[in-house]
């Protein structure tokens, strides 16, 4: 028991998932600032952020739906964290799983986007109402291609468990290698998911001020700002397992640290991607995902489908 | 002085389009108003828009200003014309030198000075200086507006170079000060011009690039192409100037039609754009950047020799101007009236963006909330430029002694009582 809520807790569970969380934020805003010509924040900012603001007074409008008001912000980070027990990050095995428990994160994955709207709905704001509809609306244009082309890999090693999936590739070396227009299509739909450039559409500052979260400040936004990190590092681990399953033999410690490369590799990619786009409208935003986007995580499910069922079947 | 008084009425004033029903109030069952402004992120400076929203389509737009009325048309009156070239030189934080050169011209007309010709050069050349910092600023705020911070960094990281080139002419990064009625106060050395033309060798190439972007980034061009339209003839109608005119096709530019300062010695070309839109108002732009660096080096090679300025008399003789200059952001004019004394009797500026701020509602028609920071963007406004006149909702327009009292009732009505201040501070004294 001691050392279940060990894990739980503290590693690989709730405080180095924050740690991580912080350090990605960080190693976000470097890239983006340096890609910039900038000088970009020091290590600790996104740390002394989250102090600062979590010591900051509550202020709820007065309109507002206080319980769902406040807790929006718990159930993201609950969910994310959770969603972070079921991925393998180094070695195979998961700290839970079981035979569908990739459905299950994506599903956890999608409670922090429809917090963002219940928390803006009911902020009862316009510029919150505004953002809440238009995560809404991003959200059905990104998860439909996110869940196809995480179904692709799953396809291919015929278990719906990520632990079973990181085994299967473990057994078979480079198949992840098939799966890499999918790793495009996924990384292209976890940032609408994380509602960065070009997809800030329901966080646009110059339009709608902050959408959902312009009414929130002090801890409630710490909250939810934490939460966005984190969905951030278990996106990026998600795709890590399905995508980049090797190395998952290597000793923990070696594991350990490729674990980390590989998760800062995918945020530091979503760094780059932000830098070199404008925002998008939210109308070209659908056409674009429903247009390009959900058809190529189709072709990655065909091409799947025709590798196992001749190539390697 | 009021100015039904005058001579020869100026004309009607300057309507501005507040509606006086201007509110937040929905009107329809199914509308939602938003009100970007008098404070939203998206505004450099106060002004309001009252959007009426169906989804996130645009239904109509309702635009109030006013915010930032600093009287300061009035103020020129009580000064001298020296005192006021400095204070028409902060009308705005980014045409600067615009403004003061447009009085001095008017004043100088006036005076009937034959100002020196290194002084005229000197001032194209601070003028072209400052279109070319103004139309990166320009471009980094348009960047900004769609969400491209690379853009934003980006030019304003060069725009750090012909900051540096202004400061090292004039001592500021901003109100250059270097306009004198008669001539201009610096002058330009060797090593000077040397430094500047670097500095336009780099800004040329990186100008360069960013007409390449322009051309190439896709969501980019997905957003700026077929925003905020306005036609040729509507731009014509609703009188459009500047790079927002020019855009639509409307060829027109103080510099070439009305040749001031030394403008009419240097060749170059008015950059126009079929697009109608803010693509085509950033090609414009862009444009005119390298059309920009092309006069300065034509300016510095032909710069004539010869003295800064001609001594200008205290008082200037009795007689009307009307002084016109290419803003950055389009013609603006100063109308100067004098009595013969030392100080003006009026002075009246019309500021490129009450020009162009009727066309923003056209542009607007049928677009998403979305392109609502970049078509007015596009414009380039200059609000606390704009606010000359003043136009108090459901007032219509008033005269001098109907808005003092109006401001003294208004404060009384605030619980602020400027009367009774006045006579303690009298007492004081």
């Amino acid at each position: 028991m001691p050392y279940a809520l060990f894990t739980i807790l503290v590693f690989p569970g709730f405080l180095f998932l924050s740690a991580v969380s912080l350090f990605a934020e960080f190693f976000d805003r470097r890239i983006y600032a340096r890609l910039q010509n900038r000088k970009g924040p020091p290590w600790f900012q996104p740390l002394a952020d989250f102090i600062k603001l979590a010591a900051k007074e509550d202020i709820v409008p007065r309109e507002a739906d206080l319980a769902m008001f406040n807790l929006a912000p718990i159930f993201a980070l609950t969910a994310v964290v959770t969603a972070f027990f079921y991925i393998p990050l180094w070695g195979t095995r998961a700290l839970c799983s079981f035979q569908g428990d990739l459905i299950v994160v994506l599903y956890l994955l999608t409670i922090p986007t429809l917090t963002f709207f219940l928390g803006g709905w009911y902020s009862r704001s316009l510029f919150s109402a505004l953002g809440a509809v238009r995560s809404i609306t991003q959200l059905f244009a990104y998860e439909i291609p996110l869940f196809i082309s995480l179904l692709a890999p799953a396809l291919l090693a015929d278990t719906w468990s990520l632990s079973g999936i990181a085994a299967y590739y473990q057994a078979h070396p480079f198949y992840w290698l098939f799966n890499l227009v999918g790793f495009g299509v996924a990384l292209v739909a976890l940032l609408g998911k994380l509602e960065r450039v070009p997809f800030d559409i329901p966080e646009a500052e110059t339009e709608i001020v902050a959408g959902s979260f312009t009414e929130y400040g002090g801890k409630m936004l710490a909250y939810f700002r934490l939460a966005i990190d984190s969905e951030a590092v278990v996106g990026a681990s998600l795709l890590a397992a399905v995508y980049l399953p090797f190395g998952l033999g290597l000793n923990p410690l070696l594991g350990f640290v490729l674990y980390l490369i590989k998760v800062f590799f995918i945020i530091g990619l979503i760094a780059l991607l932000r830098t070199v786009f404008a925002r998008l409208r939210i109308d070209q935003m659908i056409v674009f995902c429903w247009q390009y986007v959900a058809p190529i995580a189709f072709l990655q499910i065909l091409f799947n489908l025709v590798l196992k069922g001749f190539v390697l079947g | 002085m009021e100015e039904r008084n005058l001579k020869y009425p100026i004309g009607p004033r300057h309507e501005i389009n507040v509606p006086s029903d201007f509110s937040f109030v929905p009107r329809a069952k199914d509308e939602v108003r938003v009100p970007i402004g008098p404070q939203h992120p998206a505004l450099k400076e106060p002004e309001s828009f009252s959007v009426a929203l169906r989804g996130e389509r645009i239904m109509g737009v309702d635009v109030k200003i006013g915010y930032n009325h600093r009287g300061i048309e009035k103020a020129c009156e009580q000064r001298s014309y020296i005192q006021d070239l400095y204070l028409v030189e902060r009308i705005c934080g980014i045409c600067s030198h615009t403004h003061a050169t447009c009085f001095a011209q008017g004043v100088e007309e006036l005076a009937g000075l034959a100002v020196p010709k290194r002084a005229l050069y000197i001032r194209s050349l601070v003028g072209e200086l400052e279109r070319i910092h103004s139309h990166l600023l320009w471009l980094g705020v348009a960047g900004h507006e769609i969400g491209f911070d690379t853009l934003l960094m980006y030019s304003w990281r060069d725009r750090e170079l012909v900051m540096d080139a202004l400061a090292l002419l004039s001592g500021n990064r901003v109100n250059y000060g270097i306009n004198q009625i008669g001539g201009v106060r610096r002058d330009v050395t060797k090593e000077q011009a040397t430094e500047i033309l670097k500095a336009v060798d780099k800004l040329e190439e990186q100008t360069k690039y960013y007409i390449q972007i322009a051309m190439e980034e896709t969501t980019l061009i997905q957003r700026l192409s077929g925003v905020g339209k306005l036609s040729h003839d509507d731009a014509v109608r609703l009188g459009a100037i500047g790079p927002t005119g020019r855009a639509s096709g409307v060829d027109r530019d103080v510099r070439r039609d009305d040749p001031y300062a030394a403008y009419g010695e240097l060749a170059f070309k008015v950059v126009t754009d079929g697009h109608n839109d803010v693509y085509g108002r950033t090609i414009v732009r862009l444009g005119e950047l390298l059309e920009s660096y092309a006069l300065i080096r034509q300016i510095i090679k032909n710069l004539p020799d010869g003295p800064l300025a001609v001594r200008a008399p205290r008082k200037i003789p009795a007689g009307e101007a009307l002084s016109r200059y290419e803003a950055p952001r389009g013609e603006d004019i100063h109308y100067i009236k004098s009595n013969g004394g030392e100080k003006p009797e009026r002075v009246k500026v019309r500021a490129p963006t009450l020009a162009n701020i009727q066309s923003v509602a056209k542009m607007l028609e049928d677009r998403y909330l979305a392109d609502l920071p970049i078509v007015v963007a596009a414009i380039d406004p200059c609000f606390s430029c704009t606010d000359r006149t003043i136009a108090v909702a459901g007032r219509g327009a008033m005269n001098w002694e109907e808005l003092r009292r109006y401001g003294i009732e208004w404060y009384r009505g605030q619980g602020i009582d400027f009367s009774r201040l006045s006579s303690k501070l009298g007492r004081g004294a």
